[in-house]
């Protein structure tokens, strides 16, 4: 069995419960932390640990962390980033549901490493009930003394409160998501400059994903040894996978980096293999921004080394052959899947999602969602596909923001491992599934 | 003829005032409605304080919830001048944001708002049969509502729930793992209930 870290006592009923949480060893790390340890030897701690951002970016947390400018006189702000909605991924909801606690344990710890003594979860509008949840768990812990004025009497102080998005996946991008905090339109800034220089109000801010925040109760508790001790590589720690699609047991798994792909597809401790016994055609490992493999490069990697759920070894081979970890959200196709009309539920979706702000992405997500849709509807022709990987190229790279790279990535990954039927489609003049 | 026209024009001329007296007695009925009861403005006043000083346009899309759900769950442009004033921000920021997310609707809708997730993983698992079901059983498009004013159908991208896919939103309930039966039950539930989806969130 893997370490679980963040979800050990997930089951555990009432976890959402302060006295609950608070037996089961919960702010320990914010009593040891608050007591014990200044603001730099925590950030220090995440810093060694090796934990990385695990909202997609994979961008190592203590040094985003140490881009903070300290010497600002201005308010520093630490904010969660719970806009989950990267098509596969679902990892987060289950969190704030069921243990909301130790994102708040988390929070108290990175605002005290940041010096913020206010900070944010921004959660997405559609999950209200969890944002309930949290807020209801925030006011316990207040009542508890680990919230507010004069902490523990460590004489640091913070205010946390929850914020409600209203349905833009844009927002899931950090300096999107700080416009929406202050209440416009989620349009991503230009960086630089980054939101450690110029964030929240124009303030140096942090912006870190539930998923990281939630593990740091863990690392400050065990010290960032024995969490750099699980994994592999610079894959350091655990890591959450929301699988779903075609298998026998979708749901969301804590692995420890390293775990072979083909393990985690076929084995009864994850998914439990694919269902119906059909075979696997293809994943998409990382949420939907992820170049998509077919089962022969997701299971082992282009130099027949067996591909591990890994940063590294799921990009091994680059776009070529490879992809990404991204968020964990792991999308399984069985050999029933058109993947012409899957891609067109990415494209649809990407052209729904885009802001708008940079013409690349606002023009050509929707042209890619009508040339997907014509060729899917049997009225393709074969220039079109070379249109499509035309489009995807010159939008890929050209925006302020990673939206439009995650809107070009399936298209050109697609195309890349699966011409032949996109091909199939134009020659049948319909869909061949 | 002509006696005719001018008869006919005066008539329809008369029913245009009529129209807008009409018209203008529905929206003066809507900025008396526009106002939060003091339970809501408590809310509301509440939520303006977890932003620093001057920072009080950041509680806007919190504030829009509330003011949508206390709208028959749609932005009226009454509805949205009034949460400019609470907040003493212009108009048209309001409007701006309103109209930059999906969760706010800007015409009116029914009563039971059923949105249905049509994204990848949701498609891979049958979305597209409980949408057309929905379909069937109300009689309406997504964007429609229904005669009665009972259910509006919406078509809304990824809600994060894909490990219990397909899924559909109402209101703030998740309903998972969707069949066709049970998309059914539901139907009949809501009907029975006269489910309204648009509940103030925070309550």
């Amino acid at each position: 069995m893997a370490t679980q870290i963040l979800l050990k006592n997930i089951d555990v009923p009432g976890l959402a419960d302060f006295q609950v949480y608070r037996k089961l060893g919960g702010y320990a790390a914010a009593e040891k932390a608050l007591k014990t340890l200044t603001p730099d030897q925590v950030t220090e701690e995440v810093k060694k640990s090796g934990l990385k951002g695990r909202g997609g970016a994979g961008f190592p947390t203590g040094m985003k962390w140490s881009f903070i400018d300290k010497q600002s006189e201005k308010a520093k702000y630490l904010v969660c980033n719970y806009d989950e909605s990267e098509p596969g991924t679902f990892k987060d909801r289950h969190i704030g549901q069921l243990n909301p606690h130790q994102l708040i344990e988390g929070m108290i710890l990175g605002s005290y490493a940041l010096g913020a003594n206010t900070a944010y979860i921004y959660i997405r509008g559609e999950l209200f009930y969890v944002l309930k949840i949290i807020e209801k768990a925030i006011q316990e812990t207040y009542k508890n003394g680990f919230l507010g004025e004069n902490i523990l009497g460590s004489g640091y102080s913070l205010d946390l409160y929850c914020h409600p998005g209203a349905g833009a996946y844009i927002c899931g991008e950090e300096t999107a998501l700080l416009e929406s905090l202050e209440g416009k339109r989620g349009n991503p800034r230009i960086k630089p400059p980054f939101p450690a220089i110029v964030g929240l109000y124009g303030s140096p801010t942090v912006v870190n994903n539930v998923e990281t925040i939630a593990a740091l109760p863990w690392i400050v508790n065990n010290g960032s040894e024995a969490y750099a001790a699980i994994g592999i590589g610079n894959s350091k720690g655990t890591k959450l996978i929301s699988a779903c699609g075609h298998i026998n047991k979708p749901g969301i798994y804590e692995i420890e980096l390293g775990l072979p792909v083909e393990e985690f597809i076929y084995s009864d401790e994850y998914c439990g293999g694919i269902r119906n016994g059909n075979k696997l055609k293809a994943v998409v490992a990382g949420g939907s921004s992820v170049p998509i493999l077919p089962a022969s490069l997701i299971l082992k990697t282009a130099a027949g080394e067996p591909r591990l759920m890994s940063y590294e070894s799921l990009a091994d081979g680059g776009f070529q052959t490879g992809t990404m970890l991204g968020s964990g959200g792991f999308i399984v196709m069985d050999h029933t899947t058109c993947i012409v009309k899957n891609l067109l539920t990415f494209a649809r979706f990407y052209r729904h999602e885009s802001c708008g702000q940079c013409s690349p992405c606002r023009e050509g997500t929707s042209w890619m969602e009508k040339i997907l849709t014509r060729i899917e509807n049997g009225q393709g022709t074969m220039k079109d596909i070379d249109l499509l990987v035309d489009i995807a190229k010159h939008v890929e790279g050209n925006t302020i923001c990673p939206l439009g790279d995650a809107a070009a990535w399936p298209v050109a990954s697609a195309i890349r491992h699966f011409r032949e039927e996109f091909e199939e489609h134009v020659k049948l003049q319909k869909c061949p599934f | 003829m002509h006696k005719h026209f001018a008869e006919t024009h005066r008539c329809a001329s008369l029913q245009k005032n009529n129209k807008i007296k009409t018209e203008y007695a529905d929206m003066q009925e809507k900025i008396k409605i526009s106002e939060f009861n003091r339970e809501t403005l408590d809310l509301v006043n509440q939520i303006i304080k977890r932003y620093p000083q001057g920072r009080q346009k950041s509680a806007l899309l919190p504030v829009l919830h509330i003011a949508q759900s206390e709208n028959n769950g749609w932005l009226s442009p009454e509805m949205m001048d009034y949460v400019a004033s609470i907040l003493d921000i212009q108009p048209i920021e309001v409007y701006e944001v309103a109209s930059f997310y999906s969760m706010f609707n800007l015409k009116p809708v029914g009563n039971c708002v059923i949105e249905v997730c049509q994204t990848g993983p949701c498609w891979l698992n049958g979305a597209d049969k409980i949408l057309s079901h929905f379909e069937t059983r109300l009689g309406i498009k997504p964007g429609e509502t229904t005669a009665d004013g009972m259910f509006t159908l919406k078509t809304v991208e990824c809600l994060a729930a894909c490990g219990n896919a397909p899924v559909i939103l109402v209101g703030t309930e998740y309903h998972e793992n969707l069949t066709t039966e049970k998309a059914d039950n539901l139907i009949q539930k809501w009907k029975r209930q006269k489910k309204i989806s648009h509940t103030n969130p925070y309550l």
